[in-house]
């Protein structure tokens, strides 16, 4: 979980660096995109660097999911007479999301490839250039795309939040208080930041910024 | 004060239970929670109803054997043992529902006892240091540094009371274990098994059907010792290490 | 069983006050101790004449152990380690719940790590002197002597005691003594010791040596051709009565304080055990010798159902005192001048001020109140309590410094009083909190019943008329980790005894015997409930069996524990069925048995006409108040012989001999 977890993190803040080059306008943004086909070249094959990234996410992706529906279970079998009253006592929101959270950031992943990726659903443009295709979605016209984007990010944020401080807990970096505040530091930090980052781009489209 | 009162009555573990609903009247601000339970059931019993099953010892927050979820909080809503939570934490006119501890490795004995039997199953697969009587060197032939001496008594201050299951919303007994592996991972005494300890009492906790823990923190909020999370992630750093070492 | 002969002019005694309440038999006397050799070789000397087991044998060799505290958890393990078959009972869910857990302040040792004069020498005379002279000298002296190995084992085992800067182990001086011998984790040694007994033998569970039976209770042993052979026991979940056979019983059950209903003690803690065993032949030494404890949380009112105990180390730091004036009692003590308080136990014993042993503690305070001088709530028009204070400590050490020893304790004391003790001094008073008293033991820590040993509080041995701080732990751990296992062998090497099986006529009537006084409990339907009895058991101890007794007050306790025992057994409602977990069907047995124990105490108290440690008879008290003993008529081990139903209990005394010190007044001025 810890592990397949802060390969996310990598992956997310190296694919929040690349969207953030939309703010460097049609050029930049459409050549990073190309270049990211042509990494590696010529060792590695065309798309041959974007293709391993995707096998290792793929994998990680299942390995997540996977170890995170058997803890999902063991805690179902754990407790299966519920109590009637429950209070929370000190428990973050975030920490308790963590599994319909990941559904639903399981669920905007595939609606994302499809979007952007794959091309199958084209709100907007079906354009070569992805800026314009980004551009395009994000006009206050498709609001509810925006609004889609803007929701997953929360989730992001949030899953990102218990995530990052959980996974230094399991990798067993917490072992004293002044640690784990850091550890708690740093969840909020990269929560706020992924999310805020990725935000950026669709509002400022939204609001006419980038055009 | 007067209070309703809703309480789990289960005759035993095979039968099913519910929560049925009381009235008690006059209960004193100073009585303790469980002094409260107990003028309910000389009311019970003076009306033949047979009273409520409810574990207690030693009634001053050390031998662990009281805990029950009120109001869904594990031992209420003050930091300590039920048997030292007293009723001027409440107010006349509240409602109070009293559940057993729930968790399918905790099974209900009757009404608000549970069964936790599970926990010595852990100690046993080496919740200890293997010496014999009488081949103990002298108490000053290892100094322990102070520093480990002191966590080694903070997170020994657990008493097994599984408060922190009842309060996880995994079922987990992560903070137990961590407390324990902890509590002899930091003296030098402790090092020798340290790598098969950890292994065989997790291996134990998995089996008894405890849940995985999540690092959600309901469990340290629930415990009366106040035993720190970060023993959680010394299980875990225990662990790591242990498989480096091929266990 | 025994001769027997009245209590007339002609005994040695002068007529007790007790005369037509008992028999007197026989004198009694310890024949293990080793004769002839200085009291510091007899332990060595007993260790190598009793015979040894062969390793191969001792799987063969069962041992029933009745009670997982300090001295029955630490017996199992070592029991278990040297290779034989333990069945281990307690009453609570998991042994490591059993109430040494709740001892507080810490475990002696002769170690002399400090340097300041201790010695093996100097815990036994402490410990002698302690117990007014009313212990038995060989056994103290072995007590004293395997202290420091207990240190030794305990540390090896991962107890994490206090430690010094260096990372050597702290000590601290403790209730009554001048010496710092007392190692101790913060608050909780008690805690700390019985985890490390319990991680022990639940490592002999998992080695299969030793098994648990929680939540199974004692009803009865089982004696066969004289010797102890097996208990019958219910499972208190099932309600299922069932025999187990061995070939030697061990009793660590603890103490009896319970009898009081108000005490330190855990709610479960009972004399069911060892009193079953009395019925059965095994003499109860002392059964009078009570501990008050001086440093409890003052009771608040009809409610409660236990009293706290709060550490006597508190009394290292913490200044005790009373207001001079009555017209001050419902002040705010803050309000109070230091000229207008009165230290009063550094007033009287200048030399040991607050830390004076437990028993004059206690009095004192009691005489305090009883002028009027007390504070706190008034409680039935007298205000029972006195301050412990701790600004000076606080003021000279720092806060931080005080929340590091006591800072459990002062939370404690928060939570139950609502009372902040770092502002406003504790309010304390005097409880019941531990039984010197116990079965009569030899040397070997054998009964009167062959094959019967008894270990910990559970036994009269050590502890003399008053208990110092720190022992009880020191004695738990030292019978169960050192002298048992060393004695036991000497009886186990005769074994293994023949087979017997439930048929056994003498089996199938404890059985029997258990399951008729279920079905009596069951069947009686009256109207009063079980914890009704005991609280009025309670109240009629501690008025005239608890800091003071007079004759007087001791001969209308027996009338009325006489009358309260016939309505029980005519009166008493208990619900529900045997075959289910039944909490009231348990304590309603437990009672019963504390409503027997309770007239022995006060015909043993009766009959003890001197003051000796928590003895206190207002008869024998010198012009200022203070214990006065009669060495003359009163120096021997009152142990008590059952005398049936209705019959009279007979007296066996063992006189105490003093051969390494010399019996003096003792003197804390």
């Amino acid at each position: 979980m810890a592990v397949t977890g802060l390969i996310f993190v990598g992956y997310v803040l190296a694919h929040m660096y690349g969207n953030l080059k939309v703010f460097a306008g049609q050029d930049s943004f459409d050549e990073y995109a190309h270049h990211l086909r042509e990494f590696g070249e010529p060792i590695l094959p065309y798309e041959g660097f974007l293709w391993i990234a995707r096998v290792v996410l793929i994998l990680a992706v299942i390995g997540h999911a996977y170890s995170a529906f058997k803890l999902w279970h063991r805690a179902a079998v754990a407790r299966k007479e519920k109590y009637s009253a429950r209070r929370v006592a000190k428990s973050t929101l975030s920490s308790r999301t963590m599994r319909w959270g990941g559904v639903t950031l399981l669920a905007f992943i595939v609606f994302h490839i499809l979007h952007l990726t794959t091309r199958t659903i084209t709100p907007g443009s079906n354009s070569d250039s992805p800026y314009e295709r980004l551009v395009a979605g994000f006009q206050p016209e498709r609001w509810w795309l925006v609004l889609i984007y803007l929701v997953a990010l929360v989730a992001l944020g949030m899953h990102l939040r218990h995530g990052v401080w959980s996974a230094c807990q399991t990798l067993g970096f917490t072992n004293t208080a002044a640690s784990r505040r850091r550890a708690n530091l740093a969840g909020i930090s990269l929560a706020v930041i992924v999310a805020v980052g990725f935000a950026l781009v669709p509002i400022s489209v939204l609001f006419g910024i980038v055009d | 004060m007067r209070l309703t009162l809703k309480i789990w009555r289960q005759p035993n573990s095979a039968a099913a239970g519910e929560l049925r609903t009381y009235q008690l009247d006059d209960v004193s601000e100073d009585t303790s929670f469980l002094e409260m339970l107990d003028m309910l059931n000389e009311q019970l019993t003076g009306t033949d109803e047979e009273p409520v099953a409810f574990d207690s010892d030693c009634r001053e927050g050390i031998c662990g054997t009281c805990g029950v979820m009120i109001n869904g909080q594990a031992h209420g809503p003050e930091v300590t043992t039920t048997c030292q939570l007293h009723m001027r934490s409440f107010s006349d006119g509240d409602t109070i529902t009293i559940e057993p501890w729930r968790a399918d490795a905790f099974p209900v004995l009757r009404d608000l006892i549970v069964d936790r039997g599970a926990f010595d199953r852990i100690i046993q697969q080496g919740g200890y240091i293997s010496v014999n009587t009488g081949s103990a060197p002298d108490a000053h032939a290892t100094a322990v540094p102070k520093k480990n001496a002191d966590r080694a008594f903070d997170v020994a201050t657990c008493i097994g009371c599984g408060a922190c299951v009842a309060a996880c919303p995994n079922g987990s007994a992560s903070l137990f274990l961590g407390a324990k592996i902890t509590h002899l991972g930091e003296l030098p005494q402790g090092q020798a098994e340290r790598d098969t300890r950890v292994v065989n009492m997790v291996a134990q906790h998995d089996h008894e059907g405890f849940g995985g823990c999540t690092n959600i923190g309901e469990c340290t909020a629930a415990c009366p010792k106040e035993i720190p999370l970060d023993v959680i992630s010394q299980l875990n750093k225990d662990l790591r290490t242990a498989m480096r070492h091929g266990l | 069983m025994t001769e027997t002969t009245p209590p007339t002019e002609g005994t040695t005694a002068a007529a007790s006050d007790a005369e037509g309440f008992f028999r007197l038999g026989e004198p009694i006397a310890d024949t293990k101790a080793p004769r002839g050799v200085p009291i510091d070789q007899k332990w060595t000397t007993r260790k190598f004449e009793a015979r040894l087991v062969n390793p191969a044998n001792r799987r063969k060799l069962s041992v029933i152990m009745v009670g997982t505290g300090l001295a029955g958890g630490a017996a199992a393990a070592t029991l278990g380690e040297a290779g034989y078959h333990v069945k281990a009972f307690c009453y609570q869910d998991s042994p490591r719940r059993a109430h040494s857990i709740a001892a507080q302040g810490g475990i002696n040792a002769a170690k002399n790590y400090k340097e300041d004069g201790d010695s093996t020498f100097r815990l036994f005379y402490d410990t002698v002197k302690g117990g007014d002279y009313r212990a038995r000298e060989t056994n103290v002296y072995r007590l004293a002597e395997v202290s420091a190995n207990i240190i030794d084992q305990c540390v090896a085992q991962g107890v994490p005691f206090a430690r010094e800067y260096g990372g050597l182990l702290d000590n601290r001086s403790f209730g009554g003594v001048q010496v710092s011998r007392t190692f101790y984790a913060r608050g909780q040694t008690g805690q700390q010791l019985l985890i490390g007994a319990y991680q022990a033998m639940e490592r002999q569970v998992a080695a299969g040596t030793v098994e648990d039976f929680t939540r199974h209770e004692m009803l009865e042993l089982v004696v066969v051709d004289g010797r102890a052979r097996g208990i019958i026991a219910r499972d208190l979940v099932t309600g299922e009565i069932q025999t187990h056979l061995a070939d030697v019983v061990v009793l660590a059950s603890g103490g009896y304080g319970n009898v009081f209903f108000l005490s330190t003690n855990a709610m479960g803690s009972n004399v069911t055990a060892t009193w079953r065993a009395h019925r059965k032949g095994a003499y109860f030494g002392n059964p009078c010798y009570t501990q008050i404890h001086p440093t409890c949380i003052p009771v608040s009112g009809s409610h409660q159902s236990k009293l706290t105990l709060m550490s006597e180390s508190l009394r290292n730091d913490g200044r005790i005192w009373v207001p001079k004036k009555k017209a001050d009692c419902d002040k705010d003590p803050r309000d109070i001048p230091e000229e207008d308080r009165d230290y009063y136990l550094e007033r009287i014993y200048p030399s040991f001020g607050n830390l004076v042993p437990r028993d004059i503690a206690s009095r004192q305070a009691k005489n305090m109140c009883d002028e009027g001088r007390g504070v706190g709530p008034e409680v039935d028009g007298v205000r029972r309590g006195v301050y412990l204070d701790f600004s000076d400590a606080i003021g000279r050490l720092g806060r931080k410094a005080v929340e590091n020893k006591y800072g459990n304790l002062f939370d404690m004391y928060q939570q139950i009083t609502g009372e902040n003790p770092y502002e406003t001094p504790m309010r304390i008073y005097p409880a019941v909190h531990y039984t010197m008293g116990g079965l009569w033991v030899d040397y070997d820590l054998q009964s009167t019943i062959p094959g019967l040993f008894v270990t910990g509080e559970a036994n009269f041995s050590d502890h003399g008329a008053n208990r110092l701080g720190a022992s009880a732990l020191m004695q738990g751990l030292a019978d169960g980790y050192f002298v048992l296992p060393n004695t036991i062998r000497d009886y186990l090497a005769d074994g293994p005894f023949e087979k017997i099986d439930e048929s056994h006529p003498a089996v199938v009537e404890a059985r029997q015997s258990v399951e008729n006084r279920v079905a009596t409990f069951l069947n009686t339907k009256g109207t009063r409930s079980v914890d009704s009895y005991h609280r009025e058991l309670g109240n009629i101890m501690w008025e005239y069996c608890g800091m003071e007794r007079t004759a007087e007050g001791l001969r209308k306790a027996i009338e009325l524990i006489r009358t309260l025992r016939d309505d029980f057994w005519r009166n008493v409602k208990v619900l529900g069925a045997a075959d289910t977990l039944n909490q009231s069907l348990e304590r309603a047995g437990r009672v019963a048995d504390f409503l027997e124990l309770g007239e022995l105490m006060c015909i043993d108290a009766l009959n003890r006409r001197e003051s000796c440690g928590g003895h206190f008879r207002a008869e024998s008290q010198t012009e200022d108040g203070e214990a006065l003993r009669d060495d003359a008529n009163f120096a021997y081990v009152a142990a008590w012989e059952w005398g049936g139903d209705g019959g009279q209990p007979v007296l066996h005394k063992e006189d105490l001999v003093y051969e390494a010190i010399e019996m003096k007044q003792r003197s804390y001025k």
